[in-house]
C-alpha cells in the first residue's frame, strides 16, 4: 500500500468515533477493536488460571499439606479448569485471531453480524463474572471439577449455581461467535474467492463453527438441567429420584469433547498459516488440509464415550468408540505430514512464529499419541483418572492451542499492533517456556504409568521425585510466560514500525498497512489465486 | 476525513444466521428428547400412567391456537410484502393474542397439577414412585423452557409491530419481521413434538 493514502485513512487504533475514551472499545463494533477487548480479557484470565496452577503445583511439591487444604485445592482445580477451558482456550483462538483476522483474510470489512459479535463479548464478560462471583458467596466455591459430574453438583454444598450458569452464558457466547464466523464465510467472501481459494485459517474457523454451533447447545440444556436439579430437585441425574448420573455424563462429553476440536482446529489453522509463511512455500497438500479438517470436526462429534471408558458402558459401545477415537488420529496425523512436507525443501525463515509452530507439532505429537494410549480400552482401564490423563491434555489443550496461541501472536503482532516485536526477547521466552513445559508435564506421564491418581492435594512418598520436577517445571514455564508478555507489552513502546508484509506472507491480511484501517480494505479485492501463491 | 464505518445490509445473511441458530434451538431441545426417550423407554409403564392424567383437551386447543398463530404471523409477512401495513399489524396483533391464550392455558393447567401437589421436589408426588417423579419433572421443565421461548418469540413479536408502526419495518426491509417468523415458528413445531410425547402417546 504506498504511503499517502496510509495517512487519509486512520488505522483502526486511531479511529475516533462517536465514543471516546474507553466507551470508543467497548462500544466499538469494529471486529478488530472486539478483537483486543477478548485478547485482553482473556491474558487476564489466562493470568488468574496460571497462577492457580502455579500454586497447585507449589502445593503438591510434598505430599501432605504445603500450603493449602485439600478443600481449597478441590476449589482451585475446580476454578482453574473453568476458566481455561471456558474462558480461555475454547474463545482463545477464535475469538482472538478469528476476530481480528478471519474478515480481512477473506477480503470482507467486518464479520456479517458486527453487533451480535460486541454481545457475545459482553456475555463472555458475563458468564467469567458470575464463575468468579461463584467462589466468594452462598457457602464456599464450587469444589466439583470444571465437569460437574452428577450426582455430586448437586450435594455438594459448594456454590454450583452461578459457576454452572456462569459456563451456559460462556457457552451461549461460543455460539454466537460461532454463528457469525459461519454466516460471514458464507456470505462475505471477497468476489473470486471461492470456497478453494480460501486460506486455512477461515478453514479451519469454518469447521470449528459448525462445531460451536451444533454442539454447544448440549452442553447448555445439561448445564441447564443441572441448575434445575439443584434448584427444583428434577430428578433427571439423581440416582434416589430415578435418574441416571451416566446419562449425565454421556451429554457432558457430547459436547465436551468436540469442544477438544474448538480448541484445537483453529490452532491447527494458525499453525497452517505460520508454516506456509516462514517456509516460503504452498502448503503441501491444501485440499488435504482442508478435507482433514472438517473430517476432524465431523468425527469429533462421535468420540465422546471415550472419556467414560471405566464409567459402565456395553462392550460394544467400548469398542465402537474406541475404534472412532482411533479415526480421528488419522486426519490430525495428514495434517502433520502436510506440515512436515511443507517445510521440506521449502526456503526456511528462522522466525519466533516458526519456532512456536515448531513446538507446537512437537507437543502435539507428544499429545495425540498418548491419546491413542488412552484410547485404547486396556490401557486405559489402568490410566483412567491418573496424571497420564492431565499429562495427555495438558499436552493437547496448553500444548497444542496454548503453543499456537503464542505463535498466532507473535506472527501477527506486527499486524495488529503495527509494532515489531523484540525477536530476542522472545526467543529466550519461547526456550524457557518450552523448558519449563516439557518439565511440568513430561513427569505426569510417568506418574500417572506409576498409578498417582489425579484431583488428590496429597500423594503417596513414592511419587515424590517425579512432583518435585515437575513443580521446578512449572516455575520455569511461568518465568518463560512472564518474559513473552513483558516482551509483547514493552515491544508496543519500544518496538520498531511494521511494515505491511513484515514475513513475506501471501494471504490478504498482508496487503493492507499495519495496523489495518479501519474499513481494513479502500476497494474489496478480486481473488483470482490460491491463497498460498508462492510460485 | 473520519467517515464512519459504512452500514452495510444483507437480508440473505441475516436470515442464513437465523437459521443456524435455530439448529441450536433445536439440539436444545433435542438434548431433552433424549433424556425423555431414554427415562419413558426404562419407565414405560409409569410414563403411561402419568400420561394419562394429563388434560389432553387443553393440549389440544394449545396446539390449535399455536397452530393459527404460525399462520397469522405468516400471513403478516405476505401483507407487508404487499405493502398493506394495517392487515400485517392486525396480523401480528392476533398473533400476540394467540400467543398469551396459549400461556393464560399452560397456567391454568400447571396450576390444576400443583393444587394436586404434583410438581418437582413435592412430596406427594415423590411417594408415586421414580418413574411419576422423571415424568412430571421432564413435563415440567420441558414445557416451561418451551413456555419461555414462547414468551421471548412475543416480545420479539411485540418490538416488531411498533417496528411496523413507525414504519422501520416497511415492504423494502422486513427481515426482521421474516426472522421472528422463523422463530415462532420453530417454537410452534417444539410444541408438535411435545404435544404427542407427553399428553398422546399413553
Amino acid at each position: 500500500m504506498s504511503t499517502p493514502k496510509d495517512i487519509s485513512e486512520p488505522s483502526y487504533l486511531d479511529y475516533k468515533g462517536r465514543y471516546k475514551g474507553i466507551f470508543s472499545w467497548i462500544f466499538s463494533t469494529d471486529h478488530k477493536r472486539i478483537a483486543l477487548l477478548y485478547l485482553f480479557s482473556i491474558l487476564s484470565f489466562f493470568a488468574i488460571g496460571a497462577t492457580l496452577g502455579l500454586l497447585m503445583k507449589f502445593e503438591l511439591i510434598a505430599p501432605g499439606k504445603t500450603i493449602m487444604t485439600a478443600q481449597t485445592y478441590n476449589a482451585f482445580f475446580t476454578l482453574h479448569g473453568i476458566i481455561m477451558i471456558f474462558a480461555v482456550v475454547i474463545p482463545g483462538l477464535p475469538a482472538v485471531f478469528g476476530n481480528f483476522l478471519l474478515p480481512i483474510m477473506i477480503g470482507a470489512k467486518d464479520v456479517a453480524f458486527p453487533r451480535i459479535n460486541l454481545l457475545s463479548w459482553y456475555l463472555y464478560v458475563a458468564g467469567v463474572s458470575l464463575v468468579l462471583i461463584s467462589q466468594f458467596t452462598g457457602q464456599g466455591p464450587p469444589d466439583t471439577g470444571w465437569t460437574f459430574y452428577a450426582p455430586y453438583s448437586f450435594r455438594t454444598s459448594g456454590n454450583m449455581l452461578p459457576a454452572v450458569f456462569g459456563a451456559f452464558v460462556l457457552g451461549f457466547s461460543s455460539i454466537l461467535t460461532g454463528l457469525n464466523f459461519l454466516v460471514t464465510i458464507h456470505r462475505m467472501r471477497a468476489p473470486g474467492m471461492t470456497w478453494l481459494k480460501m486460506p486455512l485459517f477461515p478453514w479451519t474457523l469454518y469447521a470449528t463453527g459448525w462445531v460451536q454451533l451444533l454442539a454447544t447447545p448440549i452442553i447448555g440444556i445439561t448445564l441447564l438441567m443441572i441448575v434445575a436439579e439443584r434448584t427444583l430437585h428434577i430428578g433427571f441425574f439423581d440416582p434416589t429420584l430415578g435418574g441416571d448420573p451416566l446419562l449425565y455424563q454421556h451429554l457432558f462429553w457430547t459436547y465436551s469433547h468436540p469442544a477438544v476440536y474448538i480448541m484445537i482446529l483453529p490452532a491447527m489453522g494458525a499453525i497452517s498459516e505460520i508454516i506456509t509463511t516462514f517456509s516460503h512455500k504452498t502448503i503441501f497438500g491444501y485440499k488435504f488440509m482442508v478435507v482433514s479438517a472438517l473430517a476432524i470436526a465431523f468425527v469429533g462429534y462421535f468420540v465422546w464415550g471415550h472419556h467414560m471408558f471405566t464409567s459402565g458402558m456395553s462392550g460394544t459401545a467400548l469398542y465402537t468408540f474406541s475404534l472412532l477415537t482411533f479415526l480421528v488420529a488419522i486426519p490430525s496425523a495428514i495434517k502433520v505430514f502436510n506440515w512436515i512436507s511443507t517445510m521440506h525443501q521449502g526456503s526456511l525463515d528462522l522466525q519466533t512464529p516458526f519456532y512456536w509452530a515448531i513446538a507446537f507439532i512437537f507437543v502435539f505429537m507428544i499429545g495425540g499419541f498418548s491419546g491413542l494410549i488412552l484410547g485404547s480400552l486396556a490401557a486405559n482401564v489402568h490410566l483412567h483418572n491418573t496424571h497420564f490423563v492431565v499429562a495427555h491434555f495438558h499436552f493437547i489443550v496448553f500444548g497444542g492451542t496454548g503453543f499456537a496461541f503464542f505463535g498466532a501472536m507473535h506472527y501477527w503482532y506486527p499486524k495488529i499492533t503495527g509494532k515489531m516485536y523484540d525477536p530476542r526477547w522472545a526467543n529466550i521466552g519461547l526456550v524457557l517456556f518450552f523448558i519449563g513445559f516439557i518439565t511440568l508435564y513430561g513427569p505426569m506421564f510417568y506418574l500417572g504409568f506409576k498409578g498417582m491418581p489425579r484431583r488428590y492435594y496429597d500423594y503417596d512418598e513414592v511419587f515424590h521425585a517425579g512432583n518435585i520436577i515437575s513443580t521446578m517445571g512449572s516455575w520455569v514455564l511461568y518465568s518463560g510466560l512472564a518474559i513473552i508478555i513483558i516482551n509483547l507489552f514493552a515491544s508496543l513502546k519500544n518496538g520498531i514500525k511494521a511494515p505491511s508484509d513484515p514475513w513475506g506472507g501471501k494471504t490478504l491480511e498482508w496487503t493492507i498497512p499495519s495496523p489495518p484501517p479501519v474499513e481494513n480494505f479502500n476497494e474489496i479485492p478480486v481473488i483470482s489465486k490460491g491463497p498460498y501463491d508462492y510460485k | 476525513m473520519n467517515t464512519p464505518p459504512e452500514i452495510h445490509r444483507d437480508d440473505l445473511a441475516s436470515k442464513t444466521g437465523m437459521w443456524f441458530f435455530l439448529f441450536t434451538e433445536m439440539l436444545l431441545f433435542g438434548g431433552l428428547f433424549i433424556v425423555y426417550s431414554i427415562y419413558r423407554f426404562r419407565n414405560g409403564e409409569a410414563f403411561h400412567q402419568a400420561a394419562q392424567e394429563l388434560n389432553v383437551a387443553i393440549g389440544t386447543i394449545n396446539t390449535i391456537i399455536l397452530l393459527i398463530s404460525s399462520t397469522t404471523i405468516a400471513m403478516s409477512i405476505t401483507a407487508i410484502q404487499k405493502k398493506d401495513k394495517r392487515l400485517a399489524l392486525l396480523l401480528l396483533c392476533v398473533t400476540i393474542f394467540l400467543g398469551l391464550a396459549f400461556l393464560v392455558n399452560k397456567y391454568f393447567e400447571w396450576g390444576e397439577h400443583i393444587k394436586e401437589h404434583i410438581y418437582p421436589g413435592s412430596a406427594i408426588l415423590a411417594l408415586r414412585g421414580q418413574g411419576d417423579v422423571l415424568f412430571y419433572g421432564l413435563y415440567f421443565f420441558m414445557t416451561g423452557l418451551h413456555a419461555l421461548h414462547i414468551i421471548i418469540g412475543l416480545v420479539f413479536i411485540a418490538v416488531i409491530t411498533v417496528k411496523i408502526y413507525r414504519d422501520k419495518i416497511n415492504p423494502e426491509n422486513y427481515i426482521l419481521l421474516e426472522n421472528s417468523g422463523l422463530y415462532w415458528h420453530l417454537v410452534d413445531l417444539i410444541w408438535i413434538f411435545l404435544f404427542p410425547l407427553f399428553y398422546l402417546i399413553t
